[in-house]
């Protein structure tokens, strides 16, 4: 299954998926711009991404968790979601989603 | 600044999971260490990121929350005496001529020690940069991420920004101060303390507040100097006059200094052998997640399994003279006394 990627230069990626990885392990695998810095444990927000409107209806609907990690970006639009909280499925092969700016790692900040 | 040196065998920059357990090992060997953390407590990212969250794969633990490890570890270290300087950064690494290392700290803090061990985990935890276009030019000018003397906000048009803890309190604390404050959050809802956020609402009620659901678009001003604020709201953008800027959005790793010390890099994680986990220079150890040697797992176990080596070749540094006689906590009185159960 794949994903599409658009990273924060506007550059769109299709990525190879595995079922059951978090997107945003897909995205990190795959060398992105990704900071991910807490490892998938909803607690950090840098796995920021906004999911293409025709998917959003597709994923199990955020956290409260998740909503309080958002919080803490600063640049939230009503399709943002953390990629480490979507688990590729079946459903949702084909997935395309844009990197956040506060996703970027430090060095290559958007 | 003479007198005000501290000396010692080892000081280890950083007090996570792995900077504490180094304390264990070195001090088997002998060895006293300083540890410097920019946190205000130690655990690093199991006491800031993840808490409460259950960690599943440290030996021995089926389950343990990142707080509990760091209160196990500190139990476990506690024999040894380690000193804590919490608060801090390592600014500078100085190699001296005799090949010991002179530190000096942001709060210029200054150590000499034979060894130094960088458990820096994933960088010095740092506040949150929102991403908003030329911010940089206003901080430490009119945008500030930390409140050091609430005087400084005295009769100014704040903006505060977020809606944890940090943003709630200082918008209580503030609002008694500043000509006008204004909290924006992106949604109605705050995951600060009930408390605070009903006295906040109490406040925006009797028009002492004034809370505003968006988030910054923009920033207006000059030299530095802040003169408005512009937000994104469900009703277009709008532009609030403001004079200070307060943004709380929680903090994130980055690798400050680590950067400037000389140290071979690789993909901004410091290069180690395998046998020592010694860096570029000798003297200098780098274990846990800010190393990388072909095979590196970023596991909490594996920076263990690190500091145990690297504390066998850190004692040769210090004590070169000294023969190191291999021993079991289990089986070894020496040891024993060590840790105060013999």
């Amino acid at each position: 299954m794949k994903i599409h990627v658009t990273d924060q230069s506007g550059t769109e990626h299709e990525l190879e998926a595995l079922e059951g990885w978090r997107v945003m392990e897909v995205i990190r695998d795959w060398d992105l711009n990704i900071k991910a810095e807490c490892g998938g444990a909803c607690a950090c927000a840098t796995c920021h991404v906004y999911v293409d409107p025709e998917w959003l209806s597709k994923l199990v609907p955020a956290s409260d968790e998740e909503e309080d990690m958002l919080d803490t970006t600063g640049d939230v639009e009503e399709n943002s979601r953390l990629s480490c909280q979507i688990l590729m499925s079946d459903e949702l092969d084909g997935l395309k989603v844009t990197l956040a700016a506060s996703a970027a790692k430090d060095d290559q900040a958007a | 600044m003479s007198g005000n040196e501290i000396v010692t065998d080892v000081v280890i920059i950083g007090g996570g999971p792995v900077g504490l357990f180094a304390v264990f090992e070195l001090g088997l060997l002998d060895l006293k260490c300083q540890v410097i953390d920019i946190l205000d407590r130690p655990g690093g990212q199991c006491a800031e990121l993840y808490p409460e969250k259950p960690i599943y794969d440290i030996p021995g633990f089926p389950v343990v929350t990142g707080q509990a490890l760091t209160d196990n570890l500190m139990q476990q270290i506690e024999p040894f005496g380690p000193e804590f300087h919490f608060n801090r950064m390592v600014n500078a690494i100085e190699k001296l001529d005799d090949g010991s290392f002179r530190l000096v700290t942001d709060a210029d803090e200054v150590f000499l020690t034979k060894v130094v061990v960088v458990a820096a985990g994933g960088g010095s935890f740092q506040p949150k940069r929102p991403p908003v276009p030329g911010i940089e030019e206003y901080e430490g000018k009119s945008v500030f991420y930390s409140v050091r003397q609430m005087e400084a906000f005295r009769g100014e048009d704040l903006v505060i920004v977020g809606g944890g803890d940090s943003a709630l309190d200082w918008t209580l604390n503030l609002a008694p101060l500043a000509k006008s404050v204004t909290l924006v959050h992106r949604r109605d809802e705050f995951r600060a303390a009930p408390a605070s956020v009903n006295e906040m609402r109490a406040l925006v009620a009797k028009g002492e507040v004034n809370l505003k659901i968006g988030q910054i678009a923009g920033l207006d001003g000059d030299n530095g100097q802040l003169s408005a604020v512009r937000l994104k709201t469900a009703d277009g953008e709008i532009s609030m006059p403001a004079t200070r800027l307060l943004p709380f959005f929680g903090l994130t790793m980055k690798l400050g200094p680590v950067a400037d010390w000389g140290l071979e890099l690789n993909d901004n994680l410091i290069a180690v052998d395998t046998e020592k986990f010694a860096t570029s220079i000798p003297g200098i150890f780098a274990i846990g997640d800010i190393n990388h040697y072909p095979g590196k797992l970023k596991l909490i176990l594996s920076g263990f399994h690190e500091a145990a080596l690297m504390a066998q070749a850190a004692k040769k540094i210090v004590n070169p003279d000294e023969r190191v006689v291999f021993q079991y906590t289990t089986s070894s009185t020496k040891l024993q006394k060590k840790l105060g159960v013999a």
